[in-house]
């Protein structure tokens, strides 16, 4: 028997039970539905999280001094003071997988405008600190390397900043803010970037040239951290491999353990918190799986049903000529098409319903094909899979028992 | 001499049943010859329903020899048996055995769907022609449950003519049948053994045997009685069927 008519009698048998075929499809609906949900939803907020992450700025290092202590007194890190212009100059020389790389240095004080005051840190860094951080101008401009060599009195702050100094609608470039004493003129704000991941705001931030921080408010010669970006995401790792040696070299350290610096990249706040939501992910599709697993016996029960139904039907196949492989496809037929049909409506409204998800939970929506794809076979092997045994058994009656069966 | 369309020597079959041989049919020998109407009476247990299994191919002897058409069925596997049912062997059932919620033209074409050599064109004329033969060419459409009784035997009898067998093999066919619809049913087995086809006809009741041409009486598994009968006519008796209104 050819495949057109294998699957012609098939859809007639399938259509002849209709709403048995709905409810035994209904099983595999479901599973299908969850797993694509569950799968579609944990992508979407893997990549939420790489999102704000990358929003920081993936590719950023951080490099801090490593704790000092002083008569059995931790000082908490940036208390030391090993990080300076020597190291600065070193890493921009020599380090191949840096693309940008500033000092910061901050100190905190009340900056105040007219009546208004809002306490803060004012960070002293170079100007590459907007592409390292991923922060935007909104307005006026940043301050540049003569500014820097300058030391000049000029600040940019974040929305936050600029809200609360200047209440009546006052345009903050161009005013004048004092810090403490020193009065510094604004000539820049950034765009809004929101809460980081940690919930700390972003905006709240007042930036200024270093070498301002360092001569004027503080005066020290060394550098709080160091903050650069690798050429990329995944040369971050080789970046700071690249920026250890350096510093090793420039502190003339040869033990690892002796080490006077922590450098810190995104990736492996990256890998963490992606393992976490991938762990979430694979629970939540073995929960779905099981619900699929579930359907497929739901499909086997019910073809078994239909086979001791239709014994009679398949005596009177055998006997007209048909052989126990024709029986076999033919029963074997309708349990994938019934899979298969319940894979399809489950694709759909699983992705209908990650997509529901996704809004409510402000996601990104992802389609994840392979899912799609890994759920139409796992179909299909599901039909084949539960449908076996009743089709053998269908196909190993003996046609005269079959025939005389009431 | 006409072929020898079905040849049986010294045939054997024995069933175990728990620990005792149960011996069903125990060496019987007879041939059809083509154009034979023949029918094989017995009573309830007399071994010919395990006749009719046999010589449906259904089931094989478990001795003795048995030729269908010039081939020897006992050496066939079960999936030759298969292809052997469906080129050679029209089968009729006492319950007709259509299938549901399936046209009069579909449970014909039946048979020729596991014909591989058959394209579907041919099988839809083929069907055509085997439902005009048995006088329902304008009952194609209908469903089992819309034709009565004997519509629905004369589906089956159209099924068992489609793939153009060497012999029908009919199993109580008038079983489920009033007097009348029997006799009508008669009158279509005389007409096609007319046109030439060979039949056996496997019944218990003698006063269907009548209108065949040829009876094989079956006792505990021997033949008690084989002679050629000259045959009633089948639309004779219809017409001679008191016109009876009760039903």
């Amino acid at each position: 028997m050819n495949i057109l008519n294998l699957i012609k009698i098939a859809i007639k048998a399938l259509l002849r039970n209709k709403s048995r075929a709905i409810l035994t499809m209904l099983g595999i609906v479901i599973g299908i539905a969850s797993v694509i949900a569950m799968v579609s939803l944990g992508q979407s907020s893997t990549l939420s999280v790489q999102n704000q992450l990358s929003s920081m700025g993936s590719n950023m290092i951080m490099i801090m001094p490593s704790h000092q202590s002083r008569g059995g007194v931790n000082l908490g890190s940036g208390s030391s003071k090993a990080l300076n212009e020597k190291d600065l100059k070193a890493i921009r020389a020599n380090a191949r997988y840096v693309s940008a790389i500033t000092p910061m240095v901050s100190s905190a004080a009340q900056l105040v405008f007219g009546s208004n005051n809002h306490p803060g840190s004012i960070q002293g860094v170079d100007a590459c600190y907007l592409d390292i951080r991923k922060y935007e101008l909104e307005s006026g401009i940043m301050f540049d390397e003569n500014d820097v060599k300058k030391f000049a009195k000029v600040c940019v702050i974040g929305k936050t900043v600029a809200k609360e100094l200047f209440t009546n609608g006052e345009n903050p470039v161009g005013q004048t803010v004092r810090f403490g004493t020193i009065p510094m003129k604004v000539i820049g704000v950034l765009k809004s970037k929101g809460q980081n991941q940690m919930g700390q705001d972003q905006d709240d931030v007042v930036l200024a040239p270093y070498t301002t921080i360092q001569k004027r408010f503080m005066a020290i010669t060394h550098y709080n951290m160091l903050f650069a970006s690798a050429l990329s995401e995944e040369q971050s790792e080789m970046a700071a491999t690249e920026i250890t040696y350096i510093l090793r070299s420039t502190h003339g350290i040869t033990n690892s353990s002796d080490d006077d610096f922590d450098i810190r990249t995104q990736e492996e706040l990256l890998t963490t918190m992606s393992s976490i939501t991938g762990l979430l992910t694979v629970l939540l599709a073995a929960i779905a799986a099981i619900s699929l697993v579930v359907g497929g016996i739901g499909i086997m029960n019910i073809m078994y049903v239909t086979v001791t139904e239709r014994t009679k039907e398949i005596g009177l196949r055998m006997s007209i000529g048909a052989q126990n492989r024709d029986i076999l496809m033919q029963f074997l037929a309708e349990s994938v098409i019934l899979s298969l049909i319940g894979g399809i409506i489950g694709i759909i409204f699983g992705l209908l319903l990650s997509y529901v998800g996704c809004t409510l939970l402000k996601w990104p929506y992802v389609v994840s094909q392979t899912a799609i794809i890994l759920s139409f076979l796992v179909c299909a092997a599901t039909g084949i899979f539960f449908g076996w045994y009743p089709a053998k058994k269908a196909a190993n009656l003996d046609p005269i028992n079959a025939l005389r069966y009431e | 001499m006409e072929n020898e369309i079905i040849k049986i020597e010294n045939l054997r079959r024995t069933f175990r049943v728990g620990n005792e041989d149960v011996h069903a049919l125990k060496g019987i020998s007879f041939t059809i010859y083509s154009g034979e109407f023949v029918s094989i009476m017995g009573t309830s247990g007399s071994g010919k329903s395990t006749l009719l299994n046999i010589l449906g191919c259904l089931d094989k002897p478990t001795s003795g020899e048995y030729n269908i058409d010039g081939v020897n069925v006992g050496s066939l596997s079960k999936n030759q048996l298969s292809t052997l049912r469906n080129r050679k062997i029209g089968f009729v059932f006492q319950s007709y055995n259509l299938l549901a919620r399936t046209t009069a033209l579909e449970n014909v074409e039946l048979p020729l769907l596991y014909n591989n050599t058959v394209s579907s064109k041919e099988r839809r004329e083929r069907a055509v022609a085997a439902l005009q033969a048995v006088g329902l060419d304008n009952r194609m459409y209908h469903l089992p449950n819309q034709l009565s009784g004997g519509q629905q035997q004369r589906v089956a009898i159209a099924r068992a003519l489609v793939n153009d067998p060497v012999i029908l093999l009919a199993d109580e066919a008038t079983g489920n049948l009033d007097t009348r619809t029997s006799y009508e049913i008669m009158t279509l087995f005389q007409q096609l053994h007319d046109q030439g086809k060979t039949i056996a006809f496997v019944t218990h009741e003698p006063d269907i045997a009548v209108f065949t041409t040829r009876t094989i009486m079956l006792r505990d598994g021997h033949i008690i009685n084989d002679c050629p009968v000259e045959p009633k006519s089948a639309k004779e008796a219809l017409e001679n069927l008191p016109q009876s209104d009760d039903y």
